[in-house]
């Protein structure tokens, strides 16, 4: 008897991993994506991925690695699954290296590591300057050959629309679109895994692909899927504006000497190189005289925004300031920066050795995402990791529904720690497999095929708001939809928050919401109809966004990524452990844990995000110190 | 500023069997548009240079850096990545067409599955025991020989060099540069080179390396400077080789 396929949904690191170890284990996979997997937004990532190998000489120690990515996350992340990430990241790029990754190697033919930011030690993998795109690579080459062996049927070019559900609410299957002809099939599932990536584009224009929309999140969330931690978005400060996108640019620019100004004149036109000296308003000199330029990155982000929509100094008014590096000699910059300089040239077309470079801040990564689980197991050495191999592992609020990669909610707290993300992507990949092949095991049901008039219902209910949809006549451009909530989410939802500013966005979001009702497409066709797929995606990011407003607004408190000046606890300036200023800054910063350190869970109701807390696990390092980069 | 609008002549389809057309588009000019930008723009405002609505022009792409492969197109007759054809640097009016050597699923997207069905047949894979950490990494690799596999390690299947190699069309059985390229990348690495008399067997049947014209156009517009003829010249030797092998073994 054949057996029923579990269905994984998007092709990236995550989705890769999980069905090839599902493959591996005998398990046929479905596995659907927008585009054809190789295309997927892993392939962006280019620092690198960590793991402890300690080839440096430098005492670098697993433990190290849990201990930065915990404070990283500022403590809002569980912990066991933390202590799993850093303890079996060697093994992962010890299988990935056997995989073929052209790795960049030392003198001596062993995988080289590099210094990434946030922590003290080279512990970070790499190859060239593509490193995300040769993980992906690597996985999708062992994918093809189960998909040759049979194991795995690809549905490239179909849009996951939602699941089906049981009476009791289990995970049976899943209904896609597939994009060429717009017909919505129904396909029963052992289990699903999402996969799907980011959501940043529901702030319109990001670091991410034009694909990562958080739609499929969006839709499982709106089927009693729980999201988590919404409020947690890593914003780059060194985005490169762009019509399409915001591209990034990586820090190296602000390391190597790059200063960061407006012209003083509000809207002064005059090309950067005719304004004279006194005229620049070197911000982040004047207002952070020791580290300048260099201040860390959501510092930074915080500022250039304040320049640009507190004061209105943005370059041309518009959403940028300089990077300029032109007083550095053109020899200094090749040699130092020459690959990240020719890429901004290729989109651009300005040359940044005699034209300053224009950025800005861009979302470029959530950490939160759809609430995940996992077994906790002590081990001999005392410590609490997930348990290998448990149905538990990064399965979602919906039996039968599992989530890994980006879009859960796993591991990086309220800030992630840079080439982190590859780490995770691959390695909660993984352990979804692992834990699907466990529930296969566990459930017997599972195995069953659901009755087709379950199928057949929820089939015809998607089909149902497509052609809802296209003949539909109210007016709205889903595309121009999409533009606005962008706006809304970067001028409200952004690097800095006030509750005043993010109760404006949900009403905001609402009425875009209403609109969204009304989308009126210009493509009325069944073939190849982007209009629709994109329309629909409109409205689940729509959703989302509200989801993560809500969670934005309720969250009193600053925590890594997430900033409300109006409750910053500041750092006595000049006093350490041992003073009293700093004893009382301690106490209230327990106090604020006391009150905040807790994962937000949204719940989807018809009238609105509902969120309720839910303790974090901290058995393994729990917070007695705050977090002090002096 | 020599265009205040952006003018565009694209080739349409409106399904696969259907007869190619084009119709031509004007959207006002900003600073620093490419042709996926502009694309975005006419979806959001898909009315002709004629003042006709019509409906969206239909393509794809992804990460728009470049690296994903996705956007490939015909732009002023060159094939190349859409979103890193920055419209300052087009002449005008800019004409898209779709890759002609795939079929055309709408307007300029195209079907290049051929292409990935390509790399099963070259087993273009590192055979693994399992995914499984089995505690010891690949053998050591030089940096020289890490430094060769990775010029071929950057092929995002995008199809340009599909596209401008004369010996492959939907006529014919040619594998073609890109699949090449990965034979090249794995009979290099060093446990994957386990499967090198399989993969050179593959490309000794119809379709295989002998195809190749040597028309060298491949190399020319391969947005990744891929050693593409460097591949096929050593594939060339190395399939001889083989041919030779294979004859004292049977």
């Amino acid at each position: 008897m054949a057996k029923l396929p579990v269905a994984v949904i998007g092709g990236g690191l995550g989705g890769l991993w999980a069905t090839l170890r599902l493959a591996e284990a005998g398990i046929p996979v479905n596995l659907f994506s927008l585009f054809p997997v190789k295309r997927s937004h892993s392939c962006c990532a280019q620092g690198g991925i960590n793991a402890v190998f300690d080839i440096k000489g430098e005492h670098d120690s697993i433990w190290q690695h849990i201990v930065d990515t915990i404070k990283g996350g500022d403590y809002l992340a569980d912990q066991p699954p933390i202590v799993s990430l850093c303890e079996e990241a060697p093994g992962l790029i010890r299988t990935f290296d056997r995989m073929g990754v052209t790795f960049s190697r030392t003198p001596e033919g062993i995988m080289d590591q590099r210094l990434f930011g946030g922590v003290k030690n080279r512990r970070t993998c790499f190859a060239g300057a593509t490193t995300g795109a040769q993980l992906l690579y690597a996985v999708d080459e062992q994918v093809r050959r189960w998909e040759v062996e049979g194991l795995v049927n690809k549905f490239e070019f179909w849009d996951f629309l939602s699941l089906v559900l049981d009476d009791a609410g289990v995970c049976r299957g899943v209904t896609a679109m597939d994009l060429k002809t717009s017909q919505v099939r129904a396909f029963p599932a052992a289990a699903t895994i999402l996969a799907t990536g980011g959501l940043a584009l529901v702030y319109g224009r990001s670091t991410m692909s034009s694909n990562s929309t958080g739609a499929p999140a969006g839709r499982v969330y709106q089927q009693g899927a729980k999201f988590a931690n919404g409020e947690f978005i890593q914003f780059h400060p060194t985005g490169i504006p762009g019509h399409d996108k915001n591209r990034l640019m990586s820090e190296a620019c602000r390391g190597e000497g790059g200063r960061v100004w407006v012209p003083r004149g509000k809207g002064d036109k005059r090309p950067p190189r005719d304004i004279p000296e006194e005229e620049r308003f070197y911000f982040l000199e004047e207002w952070y005289p020791t580290y300048g330029n260099t201040v860390p990155r959501d510092v930074g982000s915080r500022a250039i925004f304040k320049v640009v929509h507190h004061m209105g100094l943005g370059v041309s008014g518009q959403e940028m300031v300089y990077l300029d590096l032109t007083h550095k000699p053109r020899e200094f910059l090749e040699a130092r920066l020459g690959g990240i300089l020719e890429m901004y040239e290729t989109f651009t077309g300005e040359d940044p050795y005699t034209q300053p470079l224009k950025i800005f801040p861009a979302a470029h990564y959530s950490m939160g995402g759809l609430w995940v689980g996992y077994e906790a197991e002590q081990g001999a050495d005392g410590l609490m990791r997930m348990k290998h191999a448990s149905p538990k592992n990064h399965a979602t609020s919906i039996p039968g529904l599992y989530a890994c990669g980006e879009c859960d909610f796993a591991y990086h707290g309220a800030n992630r720690l840079g080439a982190n993300s590859l780490l995770s992507a691959s390695f909660s990949g993984r352990v979804a497999g692992d834990a699907v092949t466990a529930y296969l095991k566990s459930e017997k049901k599972a195995g069953e095929e659901i009755e087709s008039s379950k199928c057949e219902a929820e089939r015809a209910r998607q089909d149902e708001i497509n052609q809802r949809m296209i003949r539909a006549d109210g007016g709205e451009n889903a595309f121009t939809l999409h533009g606005e909530l962008g706006d809304l989410m970067r001028t409200d939802v952004f690097v800095e928050r006030d509750n005043a500013a993010l109760d404006r966005a949900l009403d905001g979001i609402r009425m875009l919401r209403e609109r969204s009702a009304n989308i009126c497409l210009d493509h009325k066709g069944d073939w190849s109809n982007q209009s629709l797929s994109w329309g629909r995606q409109v409205q689940d990011m729509i959703v989302l966004a509200e989801a993560i407003t809500k969670c934005a607004r309720m969250r009193d408190e600053c925590r890594g990524s997430h900033y409300k000046e109006a409750f910053e606890l500041k750092v006595p300036e000049g006093k350490f452990e041992g003073d009293p200023e700093y004893a009382e800054y301690k106490a209230q910063w327990k106090a604020n844990n006391d009150q905040w350190l807790k994962h937000a869970l949204v719940s989807f109701t018809a009238d609105g995000p509902e969120v309720e807390y839910a303790p974090v696990d901290t058995c393994v390092m729990p917070p007695e110190k705050p977090r002090d980069y002096r | 500023m020599a265009d205040a609008q952006i003018r565009f002549r694209i080739k349409r389809q409106d399904k696969p069997d259907a007869a190619p057309y084009w119709d031509d588009f004007v959207m006002p000019y900003a600073p620093g548009h490419n042709v996926v930008s502009a694309l975005m723009y006419l979806r959001e405002h898909p009315v002709n240079a004629r003042g006709r609505g019509v409906e969206p022009v239909v393509w794809e792409s992804n990460c728009m850096e470049e690296v994903c492969g996705a956007c490939a197109m015909i732009v002023n007759g060159t094939p190349r990545q859409a979103c890193a054809a920055l419209i300052d640097q087009l002449t005008q009016p800019i004409t898209l067409e779709p890759l002609s050597k795939f079929p055309v699923v709408r307007d300029l997207l195209v079907e290049r599955e051929r292409m990935f069905a390509a790399l099963k047949q070259v087993k273009a894979w590192v055979p693994l025991d399992g995914s499984q950490d089995i505690h010891e990494g690949a053998p050591r690799i030089s940096p020289v020989d890490q430094s060769l596999r990775y010029l071929f390690s950057r092929c995002m299947t995008c199809g340009c060099c599909m596209e401008v190699c004369p010996q492959f069309h939907e006529d014919s059985r040619f594998i073609g540069p890109a699949p090449l390229g990965q034979v090249a990348l794995h009979n290099q690495h060093p446990t994957s080179t386990y499967f090198r008399s399989e993969r050179l067997q593959a490309l000794m049947e119809p379709g295989g390396i002998a195809d190749c014209g040597n028309a060298q156009n491949c190399v020319k517009v391969c947005p990744k400077d891929i050693p593409l003829t460097q591949a096929i010249g050593e594939l060339g030797r190395q399939t001889t080789v083989q041919w030779l092998k294979d004859l004292f073994v049977r």
